[in-house]
């Protein structure tokens, strides 16, 4: 027992004397946060659209002054043909515009009926669709005020209410995300990496010569990591409470529970992939290029999994990060308990015993 | 130049023999470009759409009726009470639920106006947002209905003013997402590849204690370090190609414009990158420090590159942050060659932007780069 803590100090400094790396373990986290937290939004707003009126009349002045008062749209300028349309586009700054008919004013007196095209650059499909479903909105309101006083039979009132996130910040859901992404990388590629290195600068044999039994030397590379990853998830909930006001409804005990059990399920795979690669290089390729977006794409992090293709789905099940956002979305923001959560819970103490048993059998004491 | 060829030889022969890596820095990319392209959508659907109706009339099933006949929704359950329904959305079981309160037709005949509730799960803003919008647009439309009946049947009332939009959907008219993802997920394969590589790969002769060896040959700096980094820019090109093919064959992404024009652009792309690997070499001294600096690099590029998420949606210090990221302008420069058919006319800018990170990045690190410690 004794040598096995002197083993971990060991290792505890060794990690630590390394300023630079300490600096971005810790920035990293603080960094990716902020930029969520305040730079990173899916919502769309600010979207520069051009106008062609080719009616000019005091109606589609009217409209044109609604569309620029919202915080959606920003008019970058007026077009005079058809022609120029393609060519804004290509330009790539402007991505609609509103094309008001010929006589759009007369046309709403006579027929009290007045249509307007709304081209959009589809080649982003999700901002073309939220610029067409905002227009519709703006004019809809302008549609009620000209139609004030006319008493229109038979409506249906609907009241929407958003549960776990009234004001719809998009931080709620990036929070539970960001931490994921964080511990998920720090526990399994610098696991992998620092045992892999060992081997790749052949002191690994030196460890395994040493009394300590090969299990407890692979324990001893992981804890100071363990600590590290604790550190980590603290200050971003921290800084999701204090900064984001993200509320934390459920119980923080199992919160700490949970993301232990989480770093731990990572730890063991970093352990797993360190047992294939034989090089740093190769332990990074794998972490890195294999689990970063995997983990980002593939865990509904950033795109909703529900609209996903069904084998994709499937595939989604054997992420861990999926399972760990279910888990703090449902404590953090729904405040649930384990009896909501033992699935989840289950399935990620699977996943840590599977990762474990599987490097038992891949792990070679004596190194070729 | 002959030594600068020997050493490209020596590096690129390094690689192939590397049968464990090769793999890794070929398949996986590729791989993940076929899979995880179609991860990548903000489109809503399947939303898990539950109910609970107090009303059980006519109008009301009418109403849930349309709700069925959608195809953005699946119809999970009906709740007999509020509560069960809540319980089911606290589980994840529903995402969306509908409640119809009693005397919900009697209200609309007699009082002429009736209301509805509508719960939605809302930790995913725009996603419930999206949702919300859905909700109503198919409520309005059975409100429409009933308008249009009762117009028929009094002649008196007035008609009040409708303006129509008109949505017309340009260059992706079906809105396929992946049309949009897959040349922006190329980018972000083809950068990372090409960094991590070239960051980890004169640290690891550091590491190693091989670097000084070459140190004492004659072999000149520059000759060194193009020698060095000339394997990973084919690398980056070749992935870029097979991912273009992927792109064109599998994924049926049109590409109008140029060909050239991307070559161009990723040619000096490559190489701002390379500049970087380059550099964060020569500020660290281990291969771990190396990946990790890298990485944060690469996340940060990544989140705001408006890849995923918009910039114009960002503040505006964040979008001038956005100013100093390459991959911000690859993504965009893809993006617009391939299915806008831009010209260079039109992505000069971007062009010239690169060109000058490329001389600043390369420069910075050929200057840094010692060959005695």
């Amino acid at each position: 027992m004794k040598r096995f803590i002197g083993f971990v100090k060991k290792e505890f400094y060794h990690i630590f004397r390394d300023r630079r790396s300490m600096f971005i373990l810790f920035g990293m986290p603080i960094a990716q946060i902020m930029l969520f937290g305040f730079a990173i939004t899916n919502e769309i707003n600010n979207v520069e659209i051009a106008i062609l009126d080719k009616s000019k009349d005091a109606e589609t002045t009217m409209i044109i002054n609604k569309i620029n008062a919202s915080k959606y749209f920003n008019i970058e300028n007026e077009i005079i043909s058809e022609n120029q349309i393609e060519e804004v586009f290509k330009k790539g700054k402007v991505k609609a515009v509103l094309v008001f008919e010929k006589d759009f004013a007369k046309n709403l007196q006579a027929q009290k009926k007045g249509s307007i095209q709304v081209i959009s650059d589809a080649t982003d499909p999700n901002t073309a669709n939220t610029i067409t479903n905002y227009t519709q909105a703006i004019l809809q309101n302008y549609q009620q005020e000209l139609n004030q006083g006319i008493e229109s039979p038979y409506q249906i009132k609907t009241q929407s209410q958003m549960y776990y996130n009234p004001e719809l910040k998009s931080v709620f859901n990036f929070v539970p995300g960001v931490m994921t992404v964080i511990l998920m990388l720090v526990s399994a590629m610098m696991t992998s990496i620092s045992i892999t290195r060992e081997k790749e600068l052949g002191t690994m044999e030196i460890l395994l010569v040493s009394p300590l039994k090969p299990f407890l030397v692979i324990i001893g590379k992981v804890f100071p990591y363990i600590f590290l990853s604790i550190i980590n998830a603290i200050v971003i909930i921290v800084l999701s409470i204090f900064v984001f006001n993200v509320p934390v409804v459920g119980s923080l005990f199992l919160l700490g529970f949970e993301s232990i059990l989480f770093i731990i399920t990572s730890l063991t795979l970093g352990v797993l992939i360190s047992t294939i690669a034989q090089t740093q290089q190769a332990a990074l390729m794998i972490s890195l290029m294999g689990l970063m977006l995997p983990v980002i794409l593939l865990s509904g992090f950033i795109f909703p999994l529900s609209s996903m293709p069904l084998p994709l789905q499937v595939i989604s099940n054997i992420i861990p990060a999926k399972w760990f956002i279910i888990i703090l979305k449902g404590i953090m923001l729904k405040g649930v308990g384990i009896a909501q959560l033992w699935k989840e819970t289950g399935i990620l103490i699977f996943m840590a015993l599977f990762f474990t048993v599987l490097s038992i059998r891949n792990y070679k004491i004596r190194l070729e | 130049m002959k030594t600068i060829i020997y050493i490209v030889q020596k590096e690129f022969k390094q690689i192939m023999r590397n049968k464990g890596m090769l793999p890794i820095i070929l398949v996986l990319p590729l791989l993940q470009l076929l899979i995880l392209s179609n991860a990548a959508t903000f489109e809503v659907k399947n939303i898990q759409f539950s109910y609970v109706n107090y009303d059980k009339t006519t109008s009301s099933n009418a109403l849930l009726d349309r709700f069925r006949a959608s195809t953005y929704f699946n119809i999970v359950e009906d709740f007999p009470s509020k509560k069960l329904a809540d319980d089911a959305m606290e589980k994840g079981r529903v995402e969306v639920i509908l409640e119809i309160p009693r005397n919900f037709e009697s209200n609309l005949v007699k009082n002429e106006t009736a209301d509805l509730a509508v719960y939605i799960n809302a930790i995913d803003g725009a996603k419930a947002g999206v949702q919300n919008v859905y909700v109503n647009q198919i409520i309005r439309s059975y409100n429409q209905e009933i308008l249009i009946n009762a117009y028929q049947q009094n002649q008196q009332l007035t008609r009040p003013i409708n303006i129509e939009i008109i949505p017309s959907f340009w260059y992706n008219n079906t809105l396929n997402y992946k049309t949009y993802m897959v040349p922006g997920i190329l980018v972000l394969l083809v950068t990372m590849i090409t960094l991590f590589l070239s960051g980890m790969n004169i640290v690891r002769e550091k590491e190693m204690g091989t670097l000084e060896q070459i140190n004492v040959t004659p072999i000149k700096k520059y000759q060194f370090i193009i020698g060095k980094l000339f394997p990973f820019w084919v690398l980056g090109m070749l992935i870029l190609t097979v991912g273009l093919i992927i792109a064109k064959l599998i994924f049926a992404i049109p590409i109008i414009g140029n060909i050239a024009l991307i070559y161009l652009f990723s040619s000096v792309y490559i190489l701002v990158i390379l500049g970087m690997g380059l550099l964060i070499s020569n500020f660290t001294d281990t291969q771990q420090q190396a990946m990790f600096i890298a990485w944060f690099f690469v996340v940060i590029f990544i989140l705001m590159s408006g890849l995923f998420t918009p910039i114009e949606s960002m503040p505006i210090w964040a979008q001038n942050m956005t100013l100093f990221n390459p991959i911000r302008y690859f993504v965009e420069v893809i993006r617009m060659v391939m299915l806008k058919g831009s010209g260079f006319s039109d992505i000069s800018r971007q062009f010239f932007i690169i060109c000058f990170y490329a001389f600043l990045m390369n420069g910075l690190a050929v200057w840094s780069y010692k060959k005695t410690n």
